[in-house]
């Protein structure tokens, strides 16, 4: 867009003020107000700004969402949903994500939230549009024109992209009104069927710009001086060595050091030069990690805690026949983003603008702001496209060390990331400690279950499973390393845990896994995913035989229910082969099939490596496993038959299915190394130097 | 001018052929050649993902041959003809190999799109008609983090067929 673009941030100048017409031109602005949280139809539902469109009368349409894409496909799936409510082309629609300047204000893409909150906004907007469209078209003197022939502005069959020639020379605001009526899914046209993105060929021929590829005039790279351990603080710093080099700006402020020079290389080179003393306390090892866990809980961050507690499950415990009592663990990972962080800011008439890929650019904004003691409005965050997240890009703190330099230097800066950086100076999906205690009646339902989750969080925490007497809790915990969102948060540890104790008492009492969880559920949805998943893995057919056996698990989360089922061979060394992962996967109304399924593909290898071998390794405070030599990734040699199963729920809220899909790949994966070996794996990764061990470890 | 990073060139200057373009490279020849091809010529369709030349997001074709640009100086590719994404095709078309990735959707956030679009190119080239097996051990050094790995598979075998090659799949 090259009109001029406002001087603040529109979701603090008020509307009256906005000049909407100043940046897209003639044309209707239609706009869909924020919403307070409150209870929607998938449960509760966080604050939102909004959003809002243009339609020019070229028939361009713009739509503007504070979501970002990190390529989960939230541009294309919105593009289809504005599409159909404008009943017009998808490739006529311009999604622009994540400028906070332009953009409806946004909590951060995350929790699967954009198919919940951003699209019910901006399918109100386009039905807002289209209504005001009609009742413009109608006025004299009333020339509409579509490229079919002629029909009006109800035109629904054969249209290719409509045009609006009678909104030359006008500018039209509407709004969107609190239940304005939008499409039935069941009548969709466009979306819910399939479609190619056209920014394939962009990204194809290498055109497609990611943040790390941005360049402006007199652009610097900076370098930042980084902790040897987490929490060190820089005491001293001897820069005496960049003195005479003058291509070298340094920038030493207390507690905070870093240079900019011509290149990327130069400046780290620069950095090697540098002597620094930090200090910090003492860390805890990688062996004791479980115990410190234990003993250190948290008394900040309330929002992640959940529990559910009824009945006495202690004494239905003691009196039950069958029972399982264990601990469960997942290792702390990491995301590996193919694009490291890199953030470009650049200083102009006292506004900052910095373009990072953040997944939360409106917090970024606040934040970088805060520490600059600036006011919010006047730092603009444009996230670009951006080389994957996974819930590790979060916050402002690249684009922050972008911002202080270009401001010292007095010239455009951009920070990229090394890998080794991106390893030790992002966060890590938590650690997660789970003590089970479980029980079944004679009759073989859940009699008790007690569940306690240290440090990872409260995500899909909850049962599904019928139980009278449950005690379920998290604690939060201090961590020894940096740790957050990632993922599906702590829903794979959980379903992990709970889906392998649910397999453990199925063994014990020598029932089918299937059967027996389809007899302690209630929700019809979970059901049907466990239906279908074992309906398309031919599971009752299946002959397990020494050495081959397959496992299944399930679970519900942020709106959808998912189900894996594994089949895996395992020789006498250890060497396991997974020949099939089969994932049913439902989430309410399909946006965007192919982007859907290209998700739950991704999501179940991405599982697998969590699953299978990912693990950081560490020294007190410092990561030993900070490169792709040292920390194992997914690869192609790794990836089994992925089979995907989506249910279509028109009738239901679309949910999001970024996340969901990948929790119930490793307890799949667990109860299927016992199906075939008789070994009970209760701890991720699952593979120990390489192997399933040959013992139930203790 | 001498200074850290920069080393006295030798008699004869570097020459490299970029995408069919003459360079001359005026100095710092031991710098890498991905940050040579992204920093001066501003060819950023070649990505730095590790450094370590394990993940393949600096594919590039040298003389044919597929190598890691960032594991490569300038001066490594002296006198030698390299090819990167941008180069694959005269402007405004597509390879057979970058027409199969965008009808398919091969990809998610993109970034591994160009390399896994260099890696397949010089595979189809070596072997035009790979079974599944080839096709995953010659791409094997390529990462996706989005791990769309499926997808990009049958993107390559759809290649192979546009090309006038490939297997009849079972």
């Amino acid at each position: 867009m090259n009109a001029s673009r406002p001087g603040a941030p529109w979701h603090s100048t008020p509307p009256p003020s906005r000049d909407y017409f100043a940046l897209l031109g003639d044309g209707v602005v239609a706009i869909a107000p924020p919403r307070r949280p409150g209870e929607g139809g998938n449960g509760w539902s966080p604050p939102t700004g909004g959003g809002w469109l243009h339609v020019a009368p070229s028939g361009r349409v713009t739509a503007f969402t504070g979501k970002v894409d990190v390529g989960q496909g939230t541009r294309e799936a919105l593009c289809l949903l504005v599409a159909e409510e404008l009943d017009t082309l998808p490739d006529r629609v311009t999604v622009v994500v994540g400028d906070t300047d332009v953009c409806p204000w946004d909590m951060g893409t995350f929790g699967s939230r954009s198919m919940p909150d951003a699209a019910p906004a901006l399918r109100a907007a386009a039905a807002a549009a289209g209504a005001c469209l009609a009742e413009l078209a109608r006025e004299p003197p009333a020339q509409m024109r579509n490229e079919d022939g002629g029909r009006g502005p109800g035109a629904v069959e054969g249209s290719a992209g409509r045009t609006f020639p009678f909104l030359v020379g006008r500018r039209v605001l509407t709004t969107a009104a609190p239940e304005q009526r939008l499409s039935e899914p069941r009548r969709w046209k466009r979306a819910g069927r399939p479609f190619v993105a056209p920014s394939g060929r962009e990204v194809v021929t290498g055109a497609r710009r990611y943040g790390s590829d941005l360049f402006v005039p007199n652009l610097g790279y900076g370098a930042v001086l980084r902790p040897p351990r987490y929490g060190d603080r820089l005491v001293d710093v001897d820069a005496s060595q960049l003195r005479s080099q003058a291509e070298i700006h340094v920038v030493s402020e207390p507690g905070f050091f870093g240079v900019v020079a011509p290149s990327p290389a130069r400046a780290r080179s620069a950095l090697l030069e540098v002597r620094a003393v930090w200090e910090g306390a003492s860390q805890p090892a990688e062996s004791d990690v479980e115990s410190y866990l234990r003993g250190h809980p948290a008394t900040e961050d309330a929002w992640d805690v959940d529990q559910q507690a009824s009945g006495d499950p202690t004494s239905a415990y003691d009196a039950a026949r069958i029972r399982v009592e264990a601990t469960y663990r997942t290792a702390f990972i990491a995301h590996v983003p193919l694009e490291c962080r890199s953030a470009l800011a650049e200083w102009s008439g006292g506004r900052l603008t910095v373009w990072v890929g953040t997944q939360t650019p409106f917090r970024a904004a606040e934040f970088v702001a805060g520490k600059l003691g600036m006011p919010p409005s006047d730092v603009r965050i444009v996230c670009p496209p951006t080389g994957s997240g996974f819930g590790g890009k979060h916050g402002g703190a690249v684009a922050l060390d972008a911002a202080r330099l270009a401001r010292s230097a007095g010239r455009p800066v951009r920070v990229d990331f090394s890998r080794e950086e991106e390893f030790r100076y992002g966060y890590l999906r938590p650690m997660a400690v789970i003590d089970v205690r479980a029980s079944l009646d004679d009759d073989g339902a859940l009699s008790s279950w007690t569940f306690r989750n240290f440090n990872a969080g409260a995500a899909a925490l909850a049962t599904p499973y019928r139980v009278a007497n449950v005690r379920v809790d998290n604690v939060l915990c201090r961590s020894p390393l940096p740790q957050g969102s990632y993922r599906a948060l702590a829903a794979t540890a959980n379903t992990f845990a709970r889906e392998v104790a649910m397999d453990e008492l199925a063994t014990l009492r020598g029932e089918d896994p299937v059967v027996f969880r389809r007899r302690q559920l209630e929700d019809p949805r979970l059901r049907a995913v466990l239906e279908r998943a074992a309906e398309l893995s031919g599971w009752a057919e299946f002959r397990a035989a020494p050495g081959r056996g397959h496992g299944i698990a399930l679970s519900r989360e942020k709106g959808g229910r998912v189900a894996t089922v594994a089949e895996v061979r395992v020789d006498a060394a250890g060497s396991l082969t997974v020949d099939r992962l089969l994932t049913a996967f439902e989430a309410g109304a399909i946006v965007h099939p192919e982007g859907l399924a290209s998700q739950v593909e991704g999501a179940t290898i991405m599982g697998l490596g969590g699953a299978l071998f990912e693990s950081v390794h560490f020294d007190p405070g410092r990561l030993a496993t900070a490169s792709l030599a040292s920390y194992r990734v997914p690869r192609f040699s790794d990836v089994p038959k992925v089979e995907v199963a989506l249910i279509d729920r028109p009738d239901l809220p679309s949910a999001g299915g970024g996340e969901t899909p990948l929790i119930a790949v490793a307890p799949a994966l667990a109860n299927a190394v016992h199906s075939a070996v008789g070994v009970r794996l209760r701890s991720l990764p699952l593979l120990v130097d390489g192997r399933i061990p040959r013992t139930s470890p203790g | 001018m001498t200074g850290p990073g920069s080393t006295a060139a030798g008699p004869r200057e570097l020459r490299l052929r970029v995408n069919g373009v003459e360079h001359v490279v005026p100095r710092l020849p031991e710098r890498t050649l991905l940050d040579y091809l992204r920093l001066e010529l501003g060819l950023t369709g070649t990505k730095y993902g590790c450094g370590e030349g394990r993940c393949g997001a600096c594919s590039v074709l040298v003389d044919g041959e597929l190598a890691r640009a960032c594991q490569l100086t300038a001066r490594d590719a002296d006198g030698r003809d390299v090819k990167t994404v941008e180069g694959l095709a005269p402007p405004g078309s597509l390879t057979p190999v970058q027409e199969a990735f965008a009808e398919l959707g091969a990809f998610q956030c993109g970034f591994c799109t160009p390399g896994m679009v260099v890696a397949a190119t010089a595979l189809l080239d070596r072997n035009p008609s790979p079974s599944r097996e080839e096709i995953v051990r010659g791409m094997d050094g390529n990462i996706c983090r989005c791990c769309g790995y499926p997808r990009i598979l049958r993107a390559i075998e759809r290649a192979a067929a546009l090309r006038g090659g490939g297997r009849e799949r079972k």
